[in-house]
């Protein structure tokens, strides 16, 4: 061998890029679907065609996330058992059940009703359709729930216990599936998805103004989007604060790194820059503000912060990566919230959608949110690091008995393969909002247009051309 | 804690509940890989829009049983998991490459320029047919069993690449394109029917050579499964599977020849229970095979307990849904694009 290949990294590496990618799409998804059964509904309220204009485009971007989402999810199903088959051993007890629930509550509903929600258009009434778009939201939000609450228990276990032979017993499932780090958890996925399709929607609402398309359209866009910035940004920072709260209860050792805190101690300062160094135990080139992190995560300017030097070495995570991510996370926040205000100035002045320069801003920040969910999962997983169940299994005990160039080959053909899908993906998605919606009136077709009836007829007229095409051969 | 194992055989019920689901799977993913795997041969572009139509608002629900499969398995006897994946690791990475590959397709190909369509239209064969070649690799490894020492696998990276398990996977790519066929039959009309009722026959024929290789070699391969098919009376009973199987051909035959719409697909689905139920008896109790039987494998009885009452309720939910869903799509399918 030329290289030594260490198979904890590549598996960990391959978990790591498979389960980033996966999400982008999920964060996505759960946003479209809910605003998607909320255009729907101002449609059938009002009756207005500009919504069902607007749902017409989406639903195609939606399509072509979902479709992502669930072949990379698929995927992740079965990385439990490649990558982790110890883990899944030793702990398939008291999540299995979990991910089981899972499939069985939210996947196949959102698998079904997706098929009536993007093919169904006017063979179902008006109002079963709208059933399956909200169906497909709730079906969306079911899903995080349980797989939130499977992640939620690696990170903060609770409800078991552990038997002679090694394995983890259930004990409590009410402990289990409520375990102290789910609800800030799914609360604050949640909302960021929910401000991940906000900015998108924003930005392609934005492009349009600024390139003068579909106005009417993208005012609509806009103003949803910015509604959502201005209420629900100042709202995440609430609850990523009390996110944060919890995780110094229950995993000191990752807030540690999250503010780069060595000694355990009172009176500590919020570092906004520096550079953590593990050989040193001190963090470099700082820019901070005193008593900053004891004042945020305890209320008090001599509150007392957990430091790295508190566990062993070998017992902490690798403290940069979490550090960092964490700044670029808070850092989009703020970003988020300060779109948000401004949003509410311009309105206020009656030019949000006359404002050039603003309307630059909000193309700029449509990514925003994907960034800040890959960085807040960064924090989060890299954070629980050294253990895959937090305090109770290592991740270098979690590793499946696979060939290290097994795993290095399957980890060259995901980069490759889900390079091509997701710049096809991306780039179908860019053709979609280049084109706009289609305009009823337009020779666009009416709801009932896609009935049954007229699909019958349609068949007629292949038939014809059918022939035709077989009469040149 | 809730427990049901005092009166009821929680692992057999676990075990039946998985061969559902994966039977469901090969059955319903199984016609539309089928349909990937025909894809090139279609007669014209056409033809392969509606073929796409046909599957395109199932495939996503139809895959579902796959994860199904997968997170049963994992939540049942989390132990077989852990020791069938890791042994079957390259065929089950390329069986979800190939899956990815087929997955997009379906919304990608509509949304390409006539002049780059081909390149999604390969994907989805190329996808479909990787898929189903590995599907059927996996079968024939598991039926032949995985190396293990304690609790987990100990066989080589390369175990999964024998003879046998290549045959099976040839054979399921011909048993996935029967499949298929019979469902355009049932979905189309004009020359697509045509067409698919020619690739039915063709295709019929090498299912039915396929299972008699795999019939007669598998009970050779441990003496077990000898034991089961051929000892006293077992053989006498049993021989009722070979009948029905040899019965449900002839019927096939005939529905192709008198072009019946339905029955054909009907048929199709009746050999493959057939066949899988025949691979349930040479299996039984296996979970890795002759290593760990599906108590030993089985997750604790609180574990299997919580998700039985789940199951319990949503599994007659989903079926009731998904009739819902073929219902809303039933007859014949169009070529253009459905949105
Ligand atoms: C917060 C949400 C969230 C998170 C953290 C994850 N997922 Fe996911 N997943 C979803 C939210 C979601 C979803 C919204 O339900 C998706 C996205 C698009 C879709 O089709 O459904 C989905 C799809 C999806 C599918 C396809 C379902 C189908 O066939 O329809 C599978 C098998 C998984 N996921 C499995 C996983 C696993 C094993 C994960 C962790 C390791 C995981 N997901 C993380
Ligand atoms: C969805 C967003 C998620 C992202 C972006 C994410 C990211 C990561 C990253 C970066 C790692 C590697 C950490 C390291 O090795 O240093 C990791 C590991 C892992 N994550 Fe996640 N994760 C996510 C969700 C989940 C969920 C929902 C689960 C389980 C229910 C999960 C289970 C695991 C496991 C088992 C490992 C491997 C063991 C380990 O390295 O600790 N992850 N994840
Ligand atoms: C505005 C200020 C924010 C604060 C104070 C904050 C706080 C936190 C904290 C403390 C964690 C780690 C929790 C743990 O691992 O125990 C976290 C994780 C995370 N953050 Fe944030 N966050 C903020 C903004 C955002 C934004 C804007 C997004 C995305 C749009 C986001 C997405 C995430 C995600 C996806 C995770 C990982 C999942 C989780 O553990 O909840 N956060 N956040």
């Amino acid at each position: 061998m030329i290289f030594d290949l260490d198979a904890v990294l590549l598996a960990r590496l391959q978990f790591a890029f498979t389960i980033s990618f996966h999400i982008i799409f999920p964060a996505f998804t759960i946003g479209l679907a809910s605003w998607l059964a909320v255009v729907e509904g101002l449609w059938l309220k009002t009756g207005k065609e500009i919504y069902q204009e607007i749902y017409r485009m989406w639903i195609k971007v939606f399509a072509v996330a979902f479709g992502m989402g669930v072949v990379s999810g698929v995927v992740m199903s079965y990385q439990f058992g490649t990558n982790w088959s110890v883990f899944s051993d030793k702990v398939g007890n008291v999540i299995g059940p979990l991910l089981g629930y899972e499939v069985l509550t939210a996947f196949f509903l959102e698998a079904s009703f997706l098929g009536i929600m993007l093919f169904g258009w006017g063979r179902v009434t008006k109002k079963m359709h709208f059933a399956s778009t909200l169906i497909v939201a709730f079906g969306t939000l079911l899903s995080a729930f349980w797989i939130l609450s499977a992640n939620s228990w690696m990170q903060t276990p609770q409800g078991f216990e552990i038997r002679d032979d090694g394995l983890f017993y259930p004990t409590s499932w009410m402990e289990i599936i409520f375990n102290p780090s789910f609800f800030p958890r799914f609360f604050h996925m949640v909302t960021a998805a929910y401000l991940t399709t906000a900015f998108v929607v924003g930005a392609v609402g934005s492009y349009y103004l600024l390139k003068d398309k579909f106005r009417e359209h993208a005012k609509v866009m806009v103003t949803m989007a910015m509604l959502m910035a201005f209420f629900v940004a100042p709202l995440q920072l609430v609850i990523g604060h009390e996110h944060g709260k919890n995780t110094m209860e229950h995993q000191p050792i990752k807030v540690a790194a999250m503010e780069g805190n060595w000694e355990r101690g009172t009176n500590k300062p919020l570092y906004l820059f520096g550079i953590p160094n593990e050989e040193t135990e001190t963090t470099d080139y700082a820019i901070k503000v005193p008593n900053g992190a004891s004042y945020v995560l305890t209320g008090k300017l001599d509150g007392e912060i957990p430091g790295l030097k508190d566990v062993a070495k070998e017992d902490r995570p690798p403290v940069a990566i979490v550090f960092w991510s964490f700044r670029v996370m808070v850092g989009l926040g703020m970003l988020m919230i300060l779109t948000g205000l401004v949003a509410a100035v311009l309105f206020w002045r009656k030019k949000l959608f006359d404002y050039k320069l603003f309307q630059g801003w909000c193309i700029l920040m449509g990514p925003a949110g994907f960034i800040a969910i890959l960085a807040g999962w960064f924090v989060t997983e890299v954070g629980r690091q050294p253990f895959t169940a937090y305090g109770v299994l290592r991740t270098s005990e979690s590793i499946s008995p696979v060939i290290a160039e097994q795993v290095a080959i399957s980890l060259a053909l995901f980069v490759i393969i889900y390079t091509l899908i997701f710049g096809a993906g991306v780039y179908y998605m860019f053709k979609i909002w280049r084109k706009g919606p289609a305009i009823i009136g337009d020779g666009q077709k009416y709801y009932y247009d896609h009935s049954m009836e007229a699909s019958m007829g349609r068949i007629i007229s292949d038939e014809i051309s059918d022939i035709n095409e077989k009469g040149k051969k | 804690m809730l427990d049901f194992s005092g009166f009821l055989d929680l692992p057999l019920i676990w075990a039946l509940l998985i061969a559902t689901a994966v039977f469901l799977y090969v059955l319903l993913d199984g016609f539309d890989l089928g349909i990937g795997i025909l894809f090139p041969l279609a007669p014209s572009n056409e033809c392969r829009s509606r073929m796409m139509n046909s599957i395109a608002p199932f495939w996503d629900g139809n895959e579902t049983w796959l994860v199904l499969g997968g997170g049963g398995l994992f939540a049942a006897f989390p132990l077989a998991y852990s020791i069938i994946m890791p042994a079957l690791y390259m065929p089950i990475i390329l069986m979800l490459l190939g899956l990815i590959f087929r997955g997009v397709a379906f919304e990608f190909r509509f949304k390409a320029s006539e002049k780059r369509r081909w390149i999604w239209d390969s994907a989805f064969h190329f996808g479909s047919l990787t898929a189903s070649f590995m599907q059927g690799v996996v079968l024939g490894n598991f039926i032949q069993g995985v190396e293990v020492t304690d609790r987990a696998f100990s066989g080589g990276a390369l175990d999964w690449a024998n003879g046998f398990a290549l045959m099976t996977g040839i054979a399921v790519v011909f048993g996935y394109a029967l499949l298929g066929s019979t469902w355009l039959i049932m979905k189309t009309e004009g020359i697509t029917q045509l067409w698919a009722r020619q690739v039915a026959k063709y295709s019929l024929v090498l299912v039915v050579f396929f299972m008699i290789v795999v019939s007669i070699s598998t009970p050779f391969i441990d003496d077990r499964m000898l034991n089961v098919w051929f000892s006293f009376p077992n053989m006498i009973y049993l021989s009722v599977i070979p009948l029905i199987t040899f019965i449900c051909t002839i019927m096939l035959i005939r529905a192709l020849r008198r072009e019946y719409e339905y029955q054909p697909f009907l048929f199709s689905i009746a050999l493959f229970l057939l066949c899988y139920i025949g691979f349930g008896i040479s299996m039984y109790p296996w979970i890795v095979p002759f290593h760990f039987d599906i108590w030993q494998a089985a997750a604790v009885s609180t574990s299997q307990s919580i998700l039985l009452i789940g199951t319990a309720i949503f599994l007659p939910i989903i079926l009731a849904y998904t009739a819902f869903s073929f219902y809303t799509f039933r007859g014949k399918s169009s070529h253009e694009a459905m949105y």
